[in-house]
């Protein structure tokens, strides 16, 4: 029979394996498990599915014009764990990090071989990275790429390694089920098409849950058309963390978040125009702030002390002169390009436009128009600077997301590991990405190269495990009435009112990411507060959140297209709840410059050098926050200047 | 900057049950509209939700009509100004239009190999099941860490 939108069919499948999400960490995991599954001589069965299309689904979809973690030979493992722990304001898992260091650049050497385009010094052009060929390095860990087709490239491996008939795209999968006998354990996972009135119920032994970060849960600084310009990709709801959160997996520095500060409008990086181009921000009377301020940088001992200080400290250097009124925030292009050209030859002047230009078309076209709108040319017209809406994410630079278990061989405490590298505390839940939680600057290379790893100890679970049989712990019927209530709620009410959009008896999910970003936006530290909060402030926002949580369940969908937001809306507000459990919980100012308590405006390592880790209780709808120990597994004193 | 489909150039995909455009964008924004009842415009496609655009250009990239262009951000960006690509096999063309009429042009490689040839394990050697353990790298790396670090470094082994 085939389904109808009243009544959907459902499609149950079983396999030993199944990766949620397509980007970049899922294909790493669709690429390494081929060969260990035929190492292992048994018949493991994979299956991929994705809300979108591979090929440009995920945070690498339009392109990147850098690759951000390639170790190189000139740095440690440990040299990288060390930048990302002070990075992240000291409180990461070194553990992680270095597992990634040591892994991450085989990835990188995929990419070229497959054939990313990867920028060389000059007399190693057609010397791949693998044979020792140097790269052009816009900063210490990054490099240069021509990526307009990064992701297509990585799809493609990905695609042909799994095999296109165990790929599904454009299912969402929407909650994640526990066994029956053992609700430690993950046994399932449901979700519905997109594109035909379909229900799909997994059941498997493992799970790798990649699907991104959590973007538009603040309210942006665009609200009309350019709601979609936002720094992530707008298509990352924060599934992730929801459906690990429900699933019962314990959550990890969820307070974190990442305010980057970018070309005003467009959000186009600003990467390579520091780090490449050697120009400077500067206030609105060409003061430099980062000199200007630098004794801000010793009220955070040690991080604002580093070569290199923290990315929040940077954002709170800059956010004193717009509060002090001194703004706007320029990058000082003119003058970069100005000091550049003066030692180039017309035809050098020449390419280095270009590569000015192929760093926003690479990866952030938006901001192309913007500056062709405005008639910016960044030689003759310097361009506005802003601290973006908040965004959560773990592999950018942020660290939130899942806790996950770590390897054994680095002297990690023994309560960071339980046997197998990147599962959740939920049996079987493994994630990888954005979903690992306490780590950061990962980005596109570690989410592949951290997606292999989870692949790797998922084969080793599925053998371990050969003889255990998933049961969903809640009845199929259940499950998919629950994923249609939202088509059901409207069929069931819309001719009540003659405009459709305005009905008491719904929420259109529009409607409610407006009033999720409102609240997140004004109580919980967004751009409306600069950034601040207090305890008083939080109250109001829990409370708020509690009835938004309510009238969730009353969300429409008048097609496939709205259940499908109806979904990530739902994914966002758990989310969003989460962060705000956290900020809550945690009775300090982290990170300055990403958000103030402003009742406990300091960094206070003496108590809250830790963890702070939680998990939810589905059946009561409640959090709960707890300390857990920091410890350093690599020295951190040579950050010092 | 929502993308919007030319009324002249779109052809549906030819009357095909999904065009590329619907498949390949990454939020669900294409549409094809089959029977005009959405647009006016019967078997041509839409930008159903242009707020939640990220102008990715996937849809621009992919279109075999070249009927797709993106109108920048109505709320942000004065008019005028357009940025096109023309994405071939192995490299990209851009054409940018400022609102005061300069012109840039920029092509960019986009990849080294022939789309499709990948060939992901052909030279990699296999597997060996001695090697799942976490400190033996990749299945490809026979054993040994991609990258093994001084391990002096970690100072909770002393």
């Amino acid at each position: 029979m085939s389904g109808t939108f009243e009544n959907p069919e459902v499609i149950e499948e079983s396999c030993d394996i199944l990766l949620i999400g397509g980007g970049m960490g899922a294909c790493g995991a669709a690429y390494e498990l081929g060969p260990w599954i035929e190492a292992s001589g048994e018949n493991i069965s994979v299956k991929l599915v994705d809300k979108a299309a591979m090929d440009r689904s995920g945070a690498v979809a339009q392109g990147l014009s850098a690759i951000n973690t390639y170790i190189g030979t000139e740095q440690d493992p440990a040299d990288y764990a060390r930048m990302v722990s002070n990075d992240l304001m000291g409180i990461t898992r070194d553990d992680l990090a270095y597992d990634l260091g040591r892994h991450v650049d085989d990835s990188v050497h995929l990419f070229e071989e497959w054939g990313l385009p990867i920028w060389k010094q000059p007399g190693d052009e057609n010397k791949p990275l693998a044979e020792g060929g140097m790269p052009v390095r816009s900063g210490k860990w990054q490099i240069m790429i021509n990526g307009e087709s990064y992701k297509w490239i990585v799809a493609e491996a990905a695609k042909k390694a799994l095999g296109t008939e165990n790929i599904q795209e454009r299912v969402f999968i929407v909650k994640l089920v526990n066994d029956k006998n053992d609700p430690s354990r993950i046994a399932g996972a449901v979700g519905f098409s997109t594109r035909e009135n379909k229900i799909h119920v997994y059941t498997f032994k493992a799970c790798l849950l990649v699907c991104g970060g959590a973007v538009n849960i603040f309210r942006p600084r665009s609200v009309g058309e350019g709601t979609g310009r936002a720094w992530y990709p707008v298509w990352n709801a924060g599934s992730t963390y929801s459906m690990a959160a429900e699933a019962g997996a314990e959550l990890t520095m969820m307070e974190n978040r990442f305010v980057p500060a970018r070309f005003k409008d467009g959000y186009g990086p600003v990467g390579a125009w520091f780090l490449l181009f050697k120009a400077k921000a500067t206030n609105a009377f060409g003061e430099v702030y980062m000199d200007k301020n630098k004794e801000l940088l010793n009220d955070y001992p040690p991080y604002g002390l580093a070569k290199v200080p923290a990315s929040c400290l940077r954002n709170h250097l800059m956010m004193k002169e717009m509060r002090e009124g001194r703004g706007p925030i320029y990058m000082d292009t003119v003058t970069a390009l100005g000091d550049l050209a003066k030692t180039m030859t017309p035809k050098e002047i020449k390419h280095l436009e270009a590569e000015a230009w192929e760093d926003f078309l690479d990866m952030c076209i938006g901001q192309a128009g913007v500056w062709a709108g405005e008639n910016i040319e960044p030689e003759k017209t310097n361009s506005e600077l802003m601290p973006t809406e908040p965004y959560l994410l773990g592999s950018h630079s942020g660290c939130c997301g899942i806790w996950v278990s770590g390897p054994t061989d680095i002297g990690a405490p023994e309560s960071w590991s339980w046997g197998y590298r990147s599962m959740t505390t939920v049996k079987g839940l493994f994630t990888a990405a954005d979903g690992v939680g306490a780590s950061g600057h990962k980005f596109s290379s570690g989410s592949h190269a951290e997606g292999r790893l989870a692949a790797k100890a998922m084969v080793q679970y599925v053998l371990d495990n050969k003889d255990w049989t998933p049961e969903l712990d809640t009845p199929v019927e259940e499950l998919t009435s629950d994923i249609y209530a939202p088509v059901r709620t409207y069929l069931e009410h819309k001719d009540y009112s003659t405009a459709i959009d305005v009905n008491p008896n719904y929420i259109t999910p529009r409607m409610l990411q407006f009033r999720l970003q409102k609240m997140m936006d004004e109580y919980v530290a967004g751009v409306a507060t600069h950034y601040q909060t207090n305890a008083k402030m939080l109250d109001v926002a829990e409370h708020k959140l509690g009835m938004l949580k309510e009238d969730a369940k009353k969300m429409r969908a008048k097609d496939l297209h709205e259940l499908l937001r109806a979904w990530e809306n739902y994914h966002r507000i758990l989310t969003a709840e989460a962060h705000m459990k956290h900020i809550q919980f945690r009775e300090e100012s982290r990170y300055p410059g990403f958000y103030y308590r402003m009742d406990f405006n300091i960094v206070d390592e003496e108590n809250w050098k830790c963890f702070v880790n939680s998990t939810y209780d589905k059946a009561t709808q409640t959090w709960n926050c707890f300390k857990v120990e920091h410890v350093d597994v690599v020295d951190k004193t040579q950050l010092m200047k | 900057m929502p993308t919007f489909v030319r009324t002249e150039k779109c052809d549906g995909c030819k009357g095909q049950d999904r065009t590329a455009c619907m498949y390949i964008c990454p939020h669900d924004l294409m549409k094809l509209d089959k029977d005009g009842s959405e647009t006016g415009h019967a078997m041509k496609s839409f930008n159903q939700e242009p707020e939640q655009c990220w102008e990715c250009y996937s849809c621009i990239k992919i279109c075999p009509q070249n009927a797709i262009e993106a109108r920048a951000y109505a709320d942000i960006v004065p008019m005028g100004g357009s940025v096109q690509p023309l994405r071939g096999t192995d490299s990209i063309m851009w054409t940018i239009k400022f609102r005061n009429g300069t012109m840039k042009r920029f092509k960019f490689p986009i990849r080294t190999t022939p789309e499709g040839s990948i060939q992901p394990y052909e030279g990699k050697p296999k597997a060996d099941m001695a090697n799942i353990k976490e400190d033996k790298g990749f299945f490809n790396n026979e054993g040994k860490l991609p990258y093994e670090g001084n391990r002096d470094e970690l100072i909770l082994l002393k």
